[in-house]
C-alpha cells in the first residue's frame, strides 16, 4: 500500500513543488491550505500525472479551535506530515502593527505548533510516522530587517528540535527543513541574489531526501550551512551596529 | 519585480514589472491592481507580442484539469508547456495535433499565436484542434468560448496575440499513435523549382518542412532538402523497439552558455547543412526511423541556441505568399542572397488552406529566417515587405518585432473585425503590449 503525505499550505510555491515532488515517487497526497477549492486543479494534475490518490483538505493555521477536528475527520492518517505554512511581511509594517506582528507569530509559530502538537501525539501513540517543518535560516539569528517574522521561525525550530527529541523515543522522525532565499511568491518582490536563491524544486528535492535518509535538520543548497555559521557567529557588539 | 525581458529573438530588450500567478483568483486581483498588461507564457514568440511595461507570466498556471485517454483529449491551464504534455500523453498513445518546432511553449501561446506545424496542410493550425476555452476579460469575468458559443471571442482569440484577454483553460484534442516513433524520408532538391515539384508530388505525408540555402545562386538556387515524416505504426520499428513502442525520449539538455558573436551562429548553420548536403553518405533520399524529439525538435537540443546570435539579438523574418505567387518567393530569395544579409537557413513550408479571423497561415508559401539585427537590416527587411504585400501575402506577427502597422492592414483583410471584437473585450486597452502598440491594435 502506498503512504500518504500531508502538505500543511499546499498552496504554496514550496508546497506545490513537494507535492509534485513526493507524487512523482508514488505517495499519495493530501493538500491542506486555506481557501483549499482552489487546489481542484492541482489535485487533478497530482492525479493525472502520477496516477495517485489525492485529496483536499480544508486548513488555517491560525484558526486554533479547529484543528483538533481537522486531524480527527482526516479520511487516512497520513504517515509523513510536512508543515510548509509560513508569514512573512515588511518589518516596518508589521512592528506598527499589533494585528500584523500576531499574525507573524501565529503563522510561523503558534498555529503549527497547535496543529503538531496534535499529530505528534497521535505518532508516538503508534510508535512511527514523520514531521517535517519548513522554518527559516532567518530563525538563527534576529536582524533589524526582520526580526519578528525570524523570532518565529527561531521559536520553531526550537519547537521541532524539542519535539524530535521527545518523539526519537517513539520511533518518530523529526526534520528540520531551513532554506535561505527561494524564489516564490513570499519573495516576488524582492531582488534577490541569484547564485544564493533557491527554486521551489530544490527545497523539495531536499525535503525528499532528508526524509529519505532520517536526517534531523537540513539547509537548502550547501553553502548558507556556511553562512550562516558565519553569521551566527559574529560577536554581539559587533552584529548589533550593522545594518542587517 | 522589474527587470529586463525580451523573447526569444533578444529584440527588444526593455524593463518590464514581471509578476506571476499560480491560482485564477491570485489572476483577477492583479487585474484590479495593474493597469495596462500582457500575458506571457514562454517568451518564445520571437519579437515583441508579449511584452510590455507590466507582465504577467502564466508558467506556474500549469496544471492538467482532464485527460480523456478513451477519445483524446486534454484539458489544461493555459501556462501548461508542451514538453511537459508529450510527457503525459505519448506513453498513453496520445500525440499534439500541432505543434511548432519547439516543445518550450504554453498552450496559452499556442493558442494565441494559433501556431502551426509540419502537418498544417493536413491537420490546421493549433485553433483547429480547439474544443472549448475560458477567456478572462479585463473585468476578470471567465468568458467560455468555442466555436459554438461566444464564437467571437473564440476567433479573436486564437492568434490574438493576447490583446483579447487571458486564455486560462483550454480543452483540446489530440492525436492517435501506435508509437513514440517517425517514420522519417529526406529528399535532396537541388534547386527552387525541384523542391516545389516535390511539395506537391510529396503532399500526402503527414509532416512536411524544407531546410533551404537563401545563399546558392544560379543552378543551385534555392537547393533544399524536403523533411517528410509518418507517425510510425508498430511494425515499422526494429525489434528491439517493439518491446516499448511509446516510449519516452531521455530528458537531455546542453546549455548554451552564453552570448556568441554573431556571425558565429551563422556559420554553424551553413555546416550543419552542408553536412547533410554534401556528406558522402547523403543520397538523393534517406528513410529511417527516429524519436520524435529529433524530428520535431532538433532545435530544441541546445537550450538558449538563441544567444549564439549575440546581444543585440536577432529577427525572424517569417511571411507566407499564396500559391500561385511563386514568382515572389524567387523575388524574395534574390534580394536575400544579392543582399548577403543573411544566415542563411531559412525553412520553407507550404500551408494547407485557412482563412481565420486573425490567424497567420494561409494557403500557400511560407519561409522564415533569421536576420542579426545589426545596420541597414530593418530597412532592407522594409523592402522586403513590400514585395510580401505586392504578392498578395502578410507577416506572422508571433516572429513580428519591427513591421510597420500598414503591412499589418495589408496583410490581413479582417482586421477592421478583429478591432471591433476588441473593442467590444477589451475596450480600455487593458491588454496592451508593445507590439499592439507599434502595430496599432489599440481600441481608441
Ligand atoms: C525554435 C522555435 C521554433 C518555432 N517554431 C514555430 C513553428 O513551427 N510554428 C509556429 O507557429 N510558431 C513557431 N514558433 C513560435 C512560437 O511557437 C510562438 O511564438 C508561441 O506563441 C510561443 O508561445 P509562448 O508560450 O512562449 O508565449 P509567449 O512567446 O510568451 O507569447 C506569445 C503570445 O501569446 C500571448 N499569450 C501567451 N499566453 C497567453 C495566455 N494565457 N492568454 C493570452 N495570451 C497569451 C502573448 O501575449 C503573446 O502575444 C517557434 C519558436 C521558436 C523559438
Ligand atoms: N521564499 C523564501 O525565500 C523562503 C525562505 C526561507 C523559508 N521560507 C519558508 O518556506 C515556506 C513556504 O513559503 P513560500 O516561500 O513558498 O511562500 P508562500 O507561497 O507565501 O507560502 C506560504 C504559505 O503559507 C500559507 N499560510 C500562511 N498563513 C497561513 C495560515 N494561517 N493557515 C494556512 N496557511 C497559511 C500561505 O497560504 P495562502 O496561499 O492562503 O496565503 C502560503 O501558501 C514558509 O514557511 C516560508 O516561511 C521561504
Amino acid at each position: 500500500m502506498s503512504q500518504t503525505v500531508l502538505i500543511l499550505g499546499a498552496a504554496s510555491d514550496i508546497g506545490i513543488a513537494i507535492a509534485e515532488k513526493f507524487a512523482a515517487n508514488a505517495f499519495d497526497i493530501q493538500l491542506a491550505a486555506r481557501k483549499s477549492d482552489r487546489l481542484s486543479s492541482l489535485q487533478s494534475d497530482l492525479k493525472i500525472k502520477y496516477n495517485i490518490n489525492c485529496t483536499i483538505h480544508e486548513f488555517d493555521a491560525t484558526d486554533f479551535s479547529s484543528h483538533l477536528t481537522f486531524w480527527n475527520i482526516l479520511p487516512v492518517k497520513p504517515a509523513i506530515t510536512i508543515s510548509v505554512i509560513g508569514y512573512m511581511n515588511d518589518n516596518e509594517k508589521v512592528i506598527k502593527s499589533q494585528e500584523e506582528t500576531l499574525k507573524t507569530i501565529n503563522s510561523n509559530y503558534t498555529g503549527l505548533v497547535s496543529i503538531l502538537n496534535i499529530i505528534g501525539e497521535d505518532y508516538a501513540k503508534q510508535q512511527s510516522g514523520v514531521i517535517a517543518g519548513i522554518s527559516s535560516v532567518a530563525g538563527l539569528r534576529g536582524r533589524q530587517s526582520n526580526y519578528i517574522y525570524g523570532s518565529a521561525k527561531a521559536g520553531f525550530i526550537a519547537y521541532l528540535s524539542g519535539l524530535r527529541n521527545r518523539l526519537f523515543h517513539h520511533k518518530v522522525h523529526v526534520l528540520t527543513v531551513l532554506p535561505g532565499f527561494v524564489y516564490t511568491k513570499m519573495t516576488e518582490d524582492l531582488n534577490l541574489p541569484k547564485l544564493l536563491t533557491a527554486q521551489p524544486v530544490d527545497v523539495a528535492d531536499t525535503v525528499y531526501k532528508g526524509i529519505l535518509k532520517k536526517k534531523n535538520k537540513i539547509y537548502v543548497k550547501w553553502f548558507w550551512r556556511w553562512i550562516m555559521m558565519i553569521i551566527t557567529n559574529i560577536p554581539e557588539f559587533i552584529f548589533k551596529r550593522k545594518k542587517l | 519585480m522589474k527587470k529586463d525581458i525580451g523573447n526569444w529573438g533578444n529584440y527588444p530588450v526593455i524593463e518590464s514589472d514581471e509578476s506571476a500567478f499560480t491560482f485564477t483568483g491570485e489572476f483577477q486581483n492583479y487585474i484590479k491592481q495593474t493597469g495596462a498588461f500582457i500575458p506571457r507564457g514562454n517568451g518564445r514568440c520571437y519579437g515583441d507580442a508579449s511584452l510590455a511595461i507590466n507582465t504577467i507570466s502564466t508558467l506556474k498556471y500549469n496544471r492538467i484539469i482532464s485527460f480523456d485517454t478513451e477519445n483524446g483529449i486534454l484539458e489544461c491551464e493555459a501556462g501548461l508547456t508542451l514538453d511537459k504534455i508529450l510527457r503525459v500523453i505519448v506513453p498513453k498513445g496520445w500525440f499534439l495535433p500541432v505543434t511548432p518546432g519547439t516543445k518550450f511553449i504554453t498552450v496559452g501561446g499556442a493558442v494565441a499565436s494559433d501556431v502551426h506545424g509540419k502537418n498544417h496542410h493536413i491537420d490546421g493550425a493549433f485553433s483547429a484542434h480547439v474544443l472549448e476555452m475560458d477567456v478572462i476579460n479585463a473585468q476578470g469575468e471567465i468568458i467560455t468560448c468555442s466555436p459554438e458559443i461566444n464564437n467571437d471571442l473564440f476567433w479573436a482569440t486564437c492568434g490574438g496575440m493576447g490583446l483579447t484577454g487571458m486564455i486560462s483553460r483550454i480543452k483540446f484534442d489530440l492525436k492517435k499513435v501506435e508509437t513514440s516513433y517517425i517514420k522519417q524520408k529526406q529528399v535532396k532538391a537541388r534547386n527552387l523549382d525541384e523542391i516545389i515539384r516535390l511539395f506537391d508530388e510529396y503532399k500526402h505525408y503527414t509532416y512536411s518542412v524544407a531546410w533551404i540555402d537563401c545563399l546558392k545562386k544560379g543552378s543551385q538556387f534555392g537547393r533544399s532538402i524536403l523533411i517528410l515524416g509518418e507517425h510510425a505504426k508498430t511494425e515499422d520499428l526494429s525489434n528491439h523497439k517493439q518491446n516499448v513502442p511509446l516510449k519516452l525520449p531521455k530528458e537531455k539538455k546542453i546549455n548554451f552558455p552564453f552570448n556568441l558573436p554573431s556571425f558565429v551562429l551563422n556559420k554553424w548553420t551553413i555546416r550543419i547543412f552542408n553536412f547533410f548536403y554534401y556528406h558522402k553518405n547523403f543520397k538523393k533520399e534517406i528513410n529511417n526511423v527516429v524519436s520524435y524529439e529529433p524530428f520535431f525538435y532538433p532545435l530544441d537540443a541546445i537550450l538558449h541556441w538563441n544567444r549564439g546570435y549575440g546581444k543585440k539579438g536577432f529577427i525572424q523574418y517569417q511571411f507566407v505568399l499564396p500559391l500561385e505567387s511563386k514568382q515572389g518567393l524567387v523575388e524574395i530569395l534574390n534580394r536575400i542572397s544579392n543582399k548577403g544579409l543573411g544566415s542563411f537557413l531559412a525553412v520553407l513550408k507550404v500551408f494547407g488552406k485557412q482563412d481565420n479571423l486573425i490567424s497567420f497561415p494561409m494557403e500557400g508559401f511560407t519561409l522564415a529566417m533569421d536576420f542579426p539585427v545589426r545596420k541597414g537590416l530593418f530597412e532592407f527587411l522594409d523592402e522586403l515587405d513590400q514585395i510580401v504585400l505586392q504578392y498578395g501575402g502578410r507577416l506572422y506577427m508571433s516572429k513580428d518585432a519591427r513591421m510597420k502597422p500598414e503591412v499589418l492592414q495589408s496583410g490581413y483583410p479582417h482586421l477592421p473585425e478583429f478591432k471591433r471584437i476588441l473593442e467590444k473585450y477589451n475596450p480600455e486597452n487593458k491588454f496592451r503590449s508593445l507590439q499592439s502598440e507599434r502595430l496599432d491594435l489599440l481600441v481608441k
